[in-house]
């Protein structure tokens, strides 16, 4: 077991642009299930639409790259009115089945076949990043670092501009939800009724917030798509929406910097696992029929299945999380 | 709406140790599975098929002797088989990537040949731990007037397993709706009870050699158990510690992925089928033509419909289940156990996913990811009939097979379960409550 190995790589999963993208997508999160008690199930939806917005219109209309990102952005808030308009009149767990639906609609859309000159079809898009490397700072063939944890200059710089964006999105929430805007959000959670009986247009101020949520999980999309350099339609898959709100719960549901402990955490933990796994069985400890093919990749979806039913039947408001600040009341 | 906080002060010890309980069971069941399912190790990764002419003279006859040749994205040759007595080939490739399949149309023996001779070959994609299934059609096929627009034989072919579709979509909504009427509770691990059901019927089917009915009778009261066991061991529990809904609804959801990946680890990533009543040929009944598993499948359904609605309008219990949804503070209190009538829909529920499971298994394939992509026209037909009611379920299902099935006329194949999610939404929109449900908490 060489532990030096599995703790470089849990530093590095810990500040990864994967867990950047976790945490801008949790805030996001954040916005709609801890300030306002939506319940978001399809938050990976919004990170597709908006990453395909980019690169279609980049790839296919040959747009540049700040009106691409504009659009990825717009194609974001026309998916929260499009989820919002029907479901938010109604029961909360409406707005669940709806988003998780709409998020398989928008794969599988994306990887038709009937569509593929225009979405690329399974293999998804390539080639439309490069304009957003052009302000990299960074000598793409050196690693940058400190001591044996090391990164090279591509992925130093999108983990930089990631990192920045959270950072700044949570500044921007921490800012709203200190505001009369946030005050009526927060009391919409704890009672809509009340909220509506004080004149208050719930439903307005439901779709203002799925909006900004939205919009924030585009950005997500963007930040991962431009890091990884193509945008496929399977990396933007159901369980990803799931991983993000176990992210959140184990930050802390409706705190101000939960997302962003909870994305590193998240990831640094599912790295433990994984390379502890991995250590072990090349030691001869765990025999490798174990981890052997599919198997080694659904253990870490078990582990994240299981830990998020733990800590809602036990400790529902994550680590920094207040019991009272968490509604998860009955709608 | 949740009242259920009679029970708080209950030991939180005894709730985890039965979580554990619980825990321990599944890591046991699994492992004991695991090895019986490694018995028929294929390859790893690569393609595989099977010609049969649809058009032999004794009804669907295997074709041998045919070459198929796979090569990488480089046009160097990886692979190639020559189809055995049953028609089954396979090639192995070591890495995963884009490869190329092409059949040799030249090595068809006279009485079969490729349905489009122009088409030999296929550009398919091989995932981490895939056997890739390759179809290439033999024979005519559908015969004229299939391309030009409008079929009247293909849309009521459409309509009828549309009909079917819609019949076992409603009788795996059962649990779904009837767990939703008594505890307001969504559970999205529901799918995952469908999948479990039809896994368990194919490891006594085909590993242990037992016939499918028999198979499909275990599988059924085993999936019941365990749906029960989820009562016992998580959301009772759950509702004793007064834990909100919404609480509940996110367990559920890692539930859900927690058994859908312990499915994948078991059963392994590519589609299988059961070992009886695999090729069958169709009967023609007037203009549609239908394999005698698929009329059986109707049959069955309705029979089961049937007697959930005797149940739920006849027996004691079906009225005690009745009563719970309708208010359950009354029904406590004018004598009924809650709690037991909640354990037995969850047993009845998880019984008729599983039993649709392995009827879907049958008519299509079973994988470890059927139940979850089958979640979603099921929340469909209940939210399109009105969530909560047990016939609106049904006719919601109707709808929404029917939907599904039809849609293809217009839209490719491909995307037929997105149509029907879309329908949903455009649903909501106009009749947020469903076509049978009653109009409450809207605004």
């Amino acid at each position: 077991m060489d532990w030096e190995v599995i703790f470089r790589n849990a530093i590095l999963a810990g500040i990864s642009r994967e867990a950047a993208v976790y945490a801008i997508a949790a805030v996001g999160l954040n916005v709609h299930f801890g300030y306002t008690g939506l319940l978001n199930f399809g938050q990976v939806g919004f990170m597709s639409i908006s990453a395909y917005g980019v690169g279609i219109s980049i790839t296919q209309y040959g747009a540049p790259v700040w009106l691409a990102f504009i659009i990825g952005l717009l194609a974001a808030v026309f998916l929260a009115l499009l989820l919002g308009v029907p479901t938010l009149r109604l029961r909360a767990d409406y707005l669940a089945i709806v988003t998780i639906a709409a998020s398989e609609i928008i794969r599988l859309t994306f990887r038709s076949v009937a569509l593929t000159d225009w979405s690329g079809g399974s293999n998804g898009i390539n080639g439309f990043a490069d304009g957003f490397y052009v302000w990299n700072p960074f000598d793409p063939s050196v690693a940058y670092g400190f001591g044996s944890v090391k990164v090279f200059g591509n992925q130093a710089y999108i983990i930089i501009v990631g990192w920045t964006l959270a950072v700044l999105v949570t500044l921007l929430v921490w800012l709203l939800m200190r505001s009369p805007w946030g005050r009526v959000l927060k009391s919409i959670r704890e009672d809509e009724d009340a909220a509506r009986a004080l004149g208050k247009n719930a439903y307005w101020y439901k779709m203002q917030s799925l909006i900004l949520g939205g919009v924030l999980g585009g950005l997500a999309g963007i930040v991962l798509s431009v890091g990884q350099s193509t945008v496929q339609p399977d990396v933007y898959s159901p369980p990803v929406t799931f991983f993000i709100w176990t992210a959140l719960i184990l930050g802390g549901v409706g705190r101000i910097w939960s997302p962003i402990f909870g994305a590193v955490a998240f990831w640094m933990i599912l790295s433990l696992a994984n390379n502890v796994l991995d250590q072990a069985t090349q030691a001869g400890i765990v025999p490798a029929a174990v981890t052997a093919g599919v198997r080694g990749g659904s253990i870490r979806f078990m582990i994240v299945g299981l830990g998020l039913m733990l800590l809602m039947a036990f400790r529902p408001q994550g680590v920094f999380g207040d019991r009272n600040e968490m509604m998860l009341a009955d709608r | 709406m949740n009242t259920m906080t009679a029970d708080r002060g209950a030991s939180k010890w005894s709730w985890r140790h039965r979580l554990l309980l619980l825990l321990l069971l599944t890591v046991t069941l699994g492992s004991l599975q695991i090895p019986a399912m490694a018995q028929d190790e294929g390859p790893e990764l690569g393609f595989q098929g099977t010609f049969t002419n649809p058009e032999g003279e004794d009804g669907p006859t295997p074709v041998e002797g045919v070459r198929v040749e796979v090569t990488d994205a480089d046009g160097a040759v990886v692979g190639e088989a020559v189809s055995d007595a049953e028609g089954a080939w396979t090639v192995e490739v070591t890495d995963t990537g884009e490869y190329t399949v092409t059949v040799d149309v030249e090595s068809f023996p006279d009485d079969a040949s490729l349905r489009n001779p122009d088409e030999p070959s296929r550009t398919l994609t091989v995932n981490p731990g895939q056997v890739r299934p390759v179809l290439f059609p033999i024979g005519e096929g559908p015969g004229p007037g299939a391309d030009s627009g409008f079929d009247l034989r293909l849309v009521l072919q459409l309509f009828v397993e549309g009909i079917k579709l819609g019949l076992l979509i409603a009788m795996m909504a059962i649990g779904l709706s009837l767990v939703f009427g008594t505890t307001q509770l969504v559970n999205f691990a529901h799918g995952e009870l469908i999948s479990i059901g039809a896994v368990i019927a194919y490891f006594f089917n085909v590993t242990i050699g037992m016939h499918l009915i028999l198979a499909a009778i275990l599988a059924i009261i085993a999936t019941a158990g365990a749906s029960a066991l989820m009562d016992l061991g998580i959301f009772r529990p759950l509702r004793k510690r007064g834990v909100g809904l919404i609480a509940q609804l996110v367990i559920t959801i890692g539930l859900s992925l927690f058994l859908r990946y312990g499915l994948l680890y078991v059963f392994r990533g590519d589609p299988r089928s059961y070992g009886n009543y695999n090729i069958q040929r169709g009967i023609e009944i007037g203009p549609i033509v239908l394999p005698p598993k698929d009329i059986w499948s109707v049959l069955i359904s309705i029979i089961v419909l049937v007697g959930v609605g005797l149940v739920l309008q006849r027996t004691k219990i079906g009225r005690a289940m009745r009563a719970v949804s309708d208010n359950r503070d009354l029904a406590e209190s004018s004598g009924i156990d809650v709690q037991r009538v909640i354990l037995i829909v969850w047993a009845v529920g998880g019984g008729l996913a599983a039993f649709g499971g392995i009827l879907w298994g049958l008519g299509e394939s079973v994988s470890w990811i059927m139940g979850f992509r089958l979640l979603l026209p099921i929340f469909a037909g209940v939210i399109l009939g009105g969530i909560g009611t047990a016939y609106g379920a049904l006719v919601g299902s109707l709808v929404v097979g029917v939907f599904i099935q039809m849609s293809t006329l217009v839209i490719p194949s491909e995307l037929k379960n997105a149509a029907a999610m879309v329908a949903l939404i455009l649903i909501l929109v106009v009749r947020p409550q469903g076509i049978l449900g009653r109009s409450e908490r809207v605004g």
